[in-house]
């Protein structure tokens, strides 16, 4: 369980959380929806301990964020980094293998290397093992770091905006796997969307933020509503319910 | 790539051989001890200053800038015309080798301890301002020497200048020792970082996901870059582009970019690189210029052809 507690935090004066308190049980897919400046990411980098913790406590399963070693939270909670910040110049099963790091310290075994094929298997990247990070698209890129993420066999994974600049097929293929990763691996999947109809198809769960505070947390066919749209995205959006699932007119 | 490996090995032999039997003067149990000293040094240096490259490129995400770019050499050049300004052209002269040695060593090493820590406290950690700042303070550092040695008397001047570059024609074995005591624990401890360097490589958001402290990799791998280059550079002087001529042939040349690969190809490069350099100078052209030169012309010349011949793998 992801628990926080009484989390704020400001940057340069500016208070961009207050006073969050949120619980996210084990398993599922929960999406953190809201405006821009809601503070959806940095409440995601907080929990992924990428921002030091200044008020409030996050502690995941029965480990705090801020006070126990980095590798032994790296073999609990996995990030998918933004594509754009990996740097690296690496193969595609070079950095699926880097995903096995936390357990295999640089060295390794046949475990890791088992775990890897079986995880380009999963996400069809086993045909673009070779090649380097930068020769392929970025769908493609994109199912990496979630390979990457996957074979770090972590019970939560965390994702800050995964389909910035994917086309809908690639989009779809993503969330399919990380339903997949949820339904049949188990993991607890967090993940910060932009796009509500997203958020609606995939998650079991979407938490609203705005202006650094929840506003509203549940299931999408609850949460999602003409109100929900006017109050906090200040848009008049209209909402259809499309096979028991609320679709957003854009 | 075990072609690329065999040709790597190939050259640095043909290099070192060279360098040892090319064009022999005098007796060889006079010249064999003589020459393997300066070998050693020149090897010795070149792994240093290669792997501090490697190791800074690899922690500020670039491969274009290296500590001597930032100012390192610039800080040697002060050192030096600090000493010839406060001592005087003949009281420099008199001091020993081994505690010249030891102040530009000790000095080095602190200062640019003392930049980094500056540079990463005001910069909180952001690599690209550290780097900018970096620059900012070479070329501050490097007006700093301009001034002093405008003050200074002529003949003095010459001598800083001729200080001002890397040389090998005579290497105390006294000071290699003390070199190798300082610099070989720096590069077994620079092996033993190899896969954390890997994930650091990754960049700041992937490398805390995997469960490596960015901050902290980063100052470890700082102290190292300020050892190895303070060596290198108290034993033989500053040496300019070497450092980015090895690095980016490295990168061309080098299969993978693990770190496991990186760093003993870099070292071989750096080898290769510097013996040829050298071998070049001295028994070619008769010591009429400065190694760096040699060396500047050599590795952009390889440089260019490799990446006009699109081996850029």
């Amino acid at each position: 369980m992801i628990s926080i507690r009484g989390v704020s935090h400001s940057i340069g004066g500016g208070r961009i959380l207050q006073d969050i308190d949120l619980e996210l049980p084990r398993g599922g897919v929960t999406a953190l929806i809201g405006p821009n400046g809601a503070g959806k990411s940095t409440l995601l980098s907080l929990v992924a301990r990428l921002q030091k913790l200044k008020t409030g406590r996050i502690r995941v399963d029965d480990l705090e964020i801020g006070a126990c070693p980095d590798a032994t939270l790296a073999r609990v909670l996995a990030i998918m980094p933004q594509s754009s910040v990996v740097s690296a110049r690496l193969r595609v099963g070079e950095a699926v293998l880097m995903g096995r790091y936390p357990w295999h310290r640089g060295r390794p075994g046949r475990q890791d290397h088992e775990i890897v094929a079986q995880t380009l298997g999963l996400f069809s990247l086993t045909s673009l093992a070779d090649r380097f990070l930068d020769e392929i698209s970025g769908g493609q890129r994109q199912r990496t770091l979630v390979a990457m993420a996957h074979a770090q066999s972590t019970d939560y994974l965390l994702l800050d905006e995964p389909l910035n600049n994917l086309d809908i097929a690639a989009s779809r293929h993503l969330m399919r796997l990380l339903r997949e990763m949820a339904d049949e691996g188990g993991k607890s999947v967090v993940i910060v969307l932009h796009d509500i109809n997203y958020a609606a198809a995939f998650a079991d769960r979407v938490v609203v933020m705005r202006s650094g505070r929840i506003v509203a947390d549940g299931a999408p066919s609850t949460v999602i509503s003409p109100a929900l749209m006017t109050d906090v995205f200040a848009t008049d959006a209209r909402i259809h319910c499309v096979d028991g699932r609320p679709v957003v007119l854009v | 790539m075990l072609r690329r490996v065999g040709v790597l090995a190939a050259l640095f032999l043909i290099s070192t051989t060279a360098f040892l039997m090319l064009d022999p003067v005098g007796s060889w149990e006079f010249l064999l001890p003589f020459r393997l000293r300066r070998l050693a040094a020149l090897m010795l240096t070149g792994v240093c200053l290669a792997t501090a490259t490697v190791l800074f490129q690899t922690i500020s995400g670039n491969r274009i800038l290296t500590p001597s770019v930032i100012g390192f050499d610039a800080l040697y050049v002060m050192v030096l015309t600090g000493l010839v300004f406060v001592l005087g052209g003949a009281g420099y002269a008199l001091l020993p080798t081994p505690v010249l040695f030891g102040f530009n060593l000790a000095t080095m090493t602190g200062l640019g301890l003392l930049m980094f820590l500056l540079l990463t406290v005001g910069a909180r950690h952001d690599m690209i301002k550290l780097v900018l700042t970096g620059i900012v303070t070479g070329i501050l550092i490097r007006s700093l020497n301009d001034f002093l040695q405008r003050m200074i008397d002529p003949n003095e001047f010459q001598m800083v200048q001729a200080s001002s570059f890397a040389r090998f024609t005579h290497v105390d074995s006294g000071l290699l020792a003390l070199t190798a005591a300082v610099s070989v624990p720096a590069l077994i401890l620079a092996w033993r970082m190899r896969f954390r360097l890997d994930v650091l490589a990754l960049g700041r958001e992937a490398a805390t996901g995997l469960g490596e402290t960015p901050n902290r990799g980063h100052r470890q791998a700082l102290v190292l870059i300020c050892v190895l280059v303070a060596s290198a550079t108290a034993l033989a002087g500053p040496f300019g582009l070497f450092g980015l001529i090895v690095s980016s042939l490295t990168y061309l040349i080098a299969p993978s970019s693990r770190h496991a690969v990186v760093l003993p190809v870099a070292g071989l490069v750096a080898c290769i690189v510097l013996v040829a350099g050298q071998t070049i100078m001295e028994r070619i052209l008769d010591m009429a210029t400065p190694l760096q030169v040699v060396i500047d012309m050599l590795g952009g010349l390889v440089f260019l052809t490799l990446v006009l011949r699109g081996r850029v793998s």
